[in-house]
């Protein structure tokens, strides 16, 4: 318990330098690009395999486990677009970047620790936390409205694809049900509470990776603790999120 | 002149560095040395701040780190070189990059002019021309160190501080990384403080030696005193190969005589 409010105040304390003094504005935003597309071009084609599959799988699912007179044809097009607005395009996309993404973030960052090249920094009086910290929160932070966008079309064409293929269900009361009821908020929803697990999976990988001491060993394990903890973080954040701003 | 007074440093509760002074001359390689596991990196990085020693002072030509601001500070890290024990370049940049580095983020050269000064360090180190634009997992251990030691003085460094410079290089290369930190400190008259536990650097480079055992300030003189003084601590230190201790055979029996 002692541990986790020393790790809380670590955490704080580091992101106040993250978001503190810059030392070269323009070094500082030289990076942002590359670190775009390390973390979220280069994730483009995980998500959008995961998207399109996931949406073909959960379309099949609806229409076989809701075989009910009562229940109208059009719910599985209803059920498919708020899955994916409301919780896959955000929840489920950002656990599997914690994956890639953070375990990436801790693995460099923590590597540059133990081979000492941030102390390196410190002693050239390089603000180490902001220069290496900002441009990668930068980076998955702003290219994360392209990937919710990019999970929630993916989705659904897979859905289109199924009415489209098979006989399960008709086009027609396919993309009535997209169409049904419709809430553009659920968008923004979904762009905002990436934005913010976005910020959590990059953040709380690049604390872990900062502060791992030891060798190679010390790298494993920070990768690992980046990955359970920030989905664990964000997990608890989308309980907040989901109260704060849907009821 | 860099001054050090009764430094203790600790890490959960296990005390690793007691009661250290000592003063480090400008223009003279001034060597920590002792042996592995002793302090010797953890009072170095002290001395520069990396490590917040819990009681003791440090003084860089007067001003106390202790008492510096956040600004102050930096401003005296910007005068400052360090060369790691392990090289420590930035992999992601090339090893001009790397000696670039320090020059773009702090310096208001053009871009030209950093290249120039850039090159100029690593002809200082002499790295030629063709090793430039190589990644510092392409070229070899010695010429990483050498490459760390232009990133170091970059920006003319007042005070130049070298984490075993040596360690893992063959006796030729080693004294190649010596003499070019030796040539340096006196041609610029740096502060240099160097870590080492290498017999023959102590006894190539050695102006001003401060021997470290478990901890603590075990002996304090210069290479010429290294064979006089009857410290034992000392000689425990410097007499630990047979090479040496044939040395000191010689130096009794032609005493004795
Ligand atoms: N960050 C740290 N946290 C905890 N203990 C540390 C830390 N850094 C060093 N130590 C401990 O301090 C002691 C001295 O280590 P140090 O690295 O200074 O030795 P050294 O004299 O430089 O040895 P070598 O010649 O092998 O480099 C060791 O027992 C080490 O375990
Ligand atoms: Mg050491």
């Amino acid at each position: 318990m002692k541990r986790l409010f020393e790790d809380i105040g670590r955490y704080c304390q580091l992101m106040m330098r993250v978001f503190s003094r810059t030392d070269n504005r323009r070094m500082l935003w030289r990076q942002v690009p590359s670190e775009m597309v390390k973390l979220g071009t280069d994730s483009i084609l995980l998500i959008a395999i995961i998207s399109i599959f996931m949406g073909v799988i959960m379309t099949m699912q609806v229409i076989l486990n809701t075989e009910n007179p009562l229940l109208p044809r059009y719910t599985t097009g209803l059920m498919l677009r708020d899955t994916y607005l409301l919780e896959f395009s955000s929840t489920i996309m950002c656990l599997l970047l914690a994956g890639k993404v953070g375990s990436n973030i801790a693995s460099e960052i923590g590597s540059m620790r133990v081979s000492e090249q941030i102390d390196a920094m410190e002693i050239m009086g390089v603000n180490s936390a902001n220069y290496l910290i900002f441009p990668k929160i930068m980076g998955l932070v702003l290219f994360m409205p392209i990937l919710v966008t990019l999970c929630v079309a993916l989705g659904l064409i897979g859905g289109v694809g199924v009415a489209a293929f098979t006989d399960m269900i008709t086009m027609d009361d396919f993309v009535y049900g997209l169409q049904y009821a419709f809430i553009p908020f659920y968008f923004t929803y979904s762009v905002i509470k990436s934005i913010v697990f976005g910020f959590i999976i990059s953040s709380v990988s690049a604390f872990y990776g900062y502060y791992a001491y030891g060798g190679a060993l010390a790298v494993g394990r920070a990768s690992t603790n980046a990955v359970v903890k920030s989905s664990i973080i964000m997990l608890l954040m989308d309980i907040v999120l989901t109260d704060l701003m849907l009821t | 002149m860099i001054e050090v007074k009764n430094i203790n440093k600790s890490f959960d509760g296990k005390q690793i560095l007691y009661d250290i002074s000592a003063q480090f001359l400008g223009g003279n390689v001034n060597q920590i040395i002792g042996q592995s596991g002793s302090g010797k990196t953890v009072l170095m990085k002290s001395i520069i701040g990396l490590f917040k020693a819990e009681s003791g002072e440090v003084l860089y030509d007067g001003r106390n780190l202790q008492e510096m601001t956040e600004k102050e500070i930096k401003i005296l890290r910007r005068e400052v070189g360090m060369l790691f024990q392990g090289s420590a370049l930035f992999d992601s940049l090339t090893v001009l990059g790397n000696v670039m580095y320090p020059l773009e983020m702090f310096s208001s050269m053009t871009r030209i002019e950093m290249e120039k000064r850039a090159k100029f360090c690593l002809e200082r180190v002499n790295l030629i021309d063709e090793k430039h634009h190589l990644f510092p997992g392409e070229i070899s251990g010695g010429m990483q160190k050498r490459v760390a030691i232009a990133r170091a003085i970059a920006l003319n460094p007042k005070y130049l501080f070298c984490d075993e410079p040596n360690s893992g290089l063959d006796p030729v290369t080693s004294l190649v990384i010596d003499k070019l930190i030796s040539d340096i400190t006196k041609e610029y008259g740096i502060t240099t403080i160097v870590n080492t536990h290498d017999m023959n650097s102590i006894m190539e480079t050695g102006d001003h030696i401060i021997l470290i055992k478990s901890g603590r300030k075990a002996w304090e003189g210069s290479k010429n005193d290294i064979f006089e003084e009857g410290n034992q601590d000392l000689e425990d230190f410097v007499f630990a190969s047979d090479l040496f201790k044939s040395i000191r055979k010689k130096k009794t029996e032609n005493n004795n005589q």
